[in-house]
């Protein structure tokens, strides 16, 4: 098990962790805390990859992952606003009970 | 060793994260979480990474996440079915192991064992001046477009004047 | 002589490391710089609660405490046998665990920030490639403690203090770090070591310390009071002032946790003092060029001493501002000045040397700070009273 193949099982486990709780969660803001890990989790395996792949001085990975936590960032901003609309107007964010498009 | 400490440290974190009932508990260990993948970034010699996934995660996220349960008053996560948790393990637990297969799998990744890359300040600094100044760009008109959408879907109607 | 009054405390350490086997040399290397920083700062924590407890007395014509020892100087002693022998009173229903954790991280965060300040040539703990950086992110996770404090505590007035404190940190890490971009701009690196070699040259007897240049002294000037901010000292002191909300997020704290709380912010404020000297004021470089045989270290400190009677002066001469005031000034005052600064710094960068860089440097500065006060002081007009339900 050299360290290339650890780090992306570390990343794989993370991944599942976050579908898994992004699939079975009621509460909305759960729901975006599994959605940040999966995006992390691909940041872990970007960054694995740069170490131990081939032409690590382009520094691809890198700066794949800054762009990522970046683009991360806006997301989970945009997705919390709109999970606080979404409370002003249903009183709740538990997702079982957004059932209807009207309002 | 180093290494084993961080990733159980990770691990537990988002294990912790997805399963607790009190949601700030649930934030505060996705905390943990991201400090331990800052410090795998940091172990793996990616130092801007990791320093910027503290700041930005750690700093920002974490207490975005924060605002919003504070906001939404949803201090205690709704109660689930009982089948509802051993289905999440289920699917976790099959997409690791299509994961795992495929990593596996794939042939020798040996994983070429050169010494510590080197990723200096000036280095990343010429690749995003030189190499990525487009996506640079595009993502300062992204954060502004997130910002400002944000910022309009949050705010609160006007009441019309009486 | 000069030379080895300067580096004696490096070549103390040395002669104390080889007293080791090589294999764990750079571990008590380590050791020993750690150990350094945990007994200097502390103790200049002790001699800072006296300080500002006698000088804000004095500024407000009173005597401060004088009991405890010759003049009062005994005063911190006191205090620590208080906090230690004090009742640890937890709420009963305190959430245990981040209750317990918040004054730790406090105080863990605010001791990691110090390993990026060069104290003085060659004494730095640790010599990262992005110094500046690793700074803002632990100072970042400084305020996740503040907010576990708050909301451990089961206390509405502690909620409502600890929302405040981290809404106004956040908002003003903003223009904090910006200026600090002007300076790494300039200087070229992110290194804190650089920066202040960078700054440790001479023109005649002038130093090349970038406060004395147009965009470095207001991109000073917005940082101290970024600083001031962040480390939530009067003027903005809404979250923990004693007349608004009793103590803010550490009402329910009391004895040992409420002395690491206190620690915290104070070796925070230090910190981010260390970080402003670092940046503009040139680390440990001398101010004139016939004071070079003084040793660094001792410029350091008295520029950090300088610093903390500016923010005890500042503490007890300005009234504290509200928090919309707070929020507004950092976002519509701050924000854009920093952006002019960072501006600034580029066209010092590129035009050749001599007074008219200085004022073509200076200009813009100038013009948009008289644009935005005179933008904020609009707002502040007063308006014609109306009567909501006696129409």
């Amino acid at each position: 098990m050299n360290p290339l193949t650890g780090c992306l099982f570390v990343s794989a486990l993370l991944f599942s962790i976050g579908l898994g709780g992004a699939l079975t969660r009621r509460s909305a803001i759960l729901v975006l805390i599994g959605i940040e890990l999966m995006l992390n989790a691909a940041n872990l395996n970007f960054i694995a990859f740069w170490r131990y792949g081939p032409h690590p001085e382009a520094l691809t990975g890198i700066l794949f992952v800054i762009f990522s936590i970046a683009i991360a960032a806006a997301e989970a901003a945009v997705g919390l606003a709109l999970i606080l609309s979404v409370y002003r107007h249903f009183k709740t964010t538990d997702l079982s009970r957004l059932d209807s498009m009207k309002g | 060793m180093t290494f084993l400490i961080l990733a159980v440290m990770t691990l537990a974190g988002a294990i912790t994260a997805m399963t607790l009932r009190r949601l700030v508990h649930c934030v505060l260990a996705l905390a943990i979480c991201f400090v331990g993948l800052a410090g795998l970034y940091l172990y793996l010699g990616a130092q801007f990474a990791g320093l910027v996934q503290m700041l930005v995660y750690v700093g920002a996220v974490v207490i975005l996440i924060v605002f919003a349960i504070l906001l939404t008053r949803s201090h205690e996560a709704p109660p689930q079915k009982k089948w509802t948790g051993l289905a999440g393990v289920c699917v976790s637990a099959a997409v690791f192991a299509v994961l795992a297969w495929a990593v596996i799998a794939g042939g020798a990744i040996q994983g070429i064992a050169g010494g510590q890359p080197q990723a200096t300040m000036q280095q990343i600094g010429s690749a995003l001046m030189g190499r990525f100044v487009l996506p640079l760009e595009v993502v300062g008109l992204l954060l502004t477009a997130a910002l400002i959408g944000a910022v309009v879907i949050a705010m609160e109607e006007k009441q019309s004047a009486r | 002589m000069t030379q080895a009054l300067d580096q004696i405390f490096v070549t103390l350490k040395h002669w104390a490391v080889a007293y080791f086997p090589a294999v764990l040399q750079p571990a008590v290397s380590i050791l020993l710089s750690i150990a350094a920083v945990l007994v200097i700062f502390p103790t200049l924590f002790a001699v800072t609660t006296i300080l500002e407890r006698k000088g804000l007395a004095r500024i407000q014509n009173r005597y401060g405490p004088n009991r405890v020892g010759p003049f009062g100087w005994l005063q911190p002693l006191a205090d620590a046998v208080k906090s230690l022998t004090k009742e640890d009173i937890v709420p009963r229903s305190a959430d245990k665990l981040v209750h317990f954790a918040a004054p730790l991280l406090l105080v863990v965060t605010a001791f990691l920030e110090y390993a990026v300040i060069p104290i003085g040539r060659n004494m730095v703990v640790a010599d990262m490639d992005a110094g500046v950086l690793f700074f803002f992110a632990v100072s970042a996770a400084m305020e996740l403690s503040i907010f576990m404090a708050g909301w451990s505590s089961r206390n509405k007035y502690s909620l409502l203090g600890a929302m405040r404190a981290v809404a106004q940190m956040i908002s003003y890490e903003a223009p904090l770090i910006l200026s600090s971009v002007a300076v790494a701009m300039t200087a070229g690196s992110l290194s804190t070591v650089t920066i202040v070699e960078r700054q440790a040259g001479y023109s005649g007897i002038w130093p090349h310390w970038y406060v004395l240049t147009p965009w470095g002294l207001a991109g000073f000037v917005l940082f101290m009071v970024a600083a001031t901010a962040e480390s939530n000292r009067s003027p903005f002191d809404l979250p923990e002032g004693e007349s608004e909300i009793i103590a803010g997020y550490f009402t329910e704290y009391s004895g040992f946790k409420f002395a690491l709380f206190f620690l915290g912010e104070y070796l925070g404020m230090f910190a981010i003092s260390g970080m402003a000297i670092t940046l503009f004021l040139g680390g440990w470089s001398a101010p004139f060029s016939f004071l070079t045989w003084v040793p660094s270290w001792f410029w350091f400190f008295a520029k950090l001493l300088t610093l903390i009677a500016v923010f005890i002066w500042v503490r007890g001469t300005l009234p504290r501002l509200r928090m919309d005031q707070l929020m507004s000034f950092a976002w519509k005052f701050m924000l854009p000045m920093t952006l002019m600064v960072i501006f600034s710094a580029g066209l010092w960068r590129f035009l050749p040397g001599g007074v008219l860089r200085w004022v073509i440097c200076a200009v813009p500065i100038a013009g948009l700070y008289v644009l935005l006060s005179s933008c904020m002081a609009e707002s502040r007009r007063i308006q014609k009273r109306t009567y909501k339900f006696a129409e």
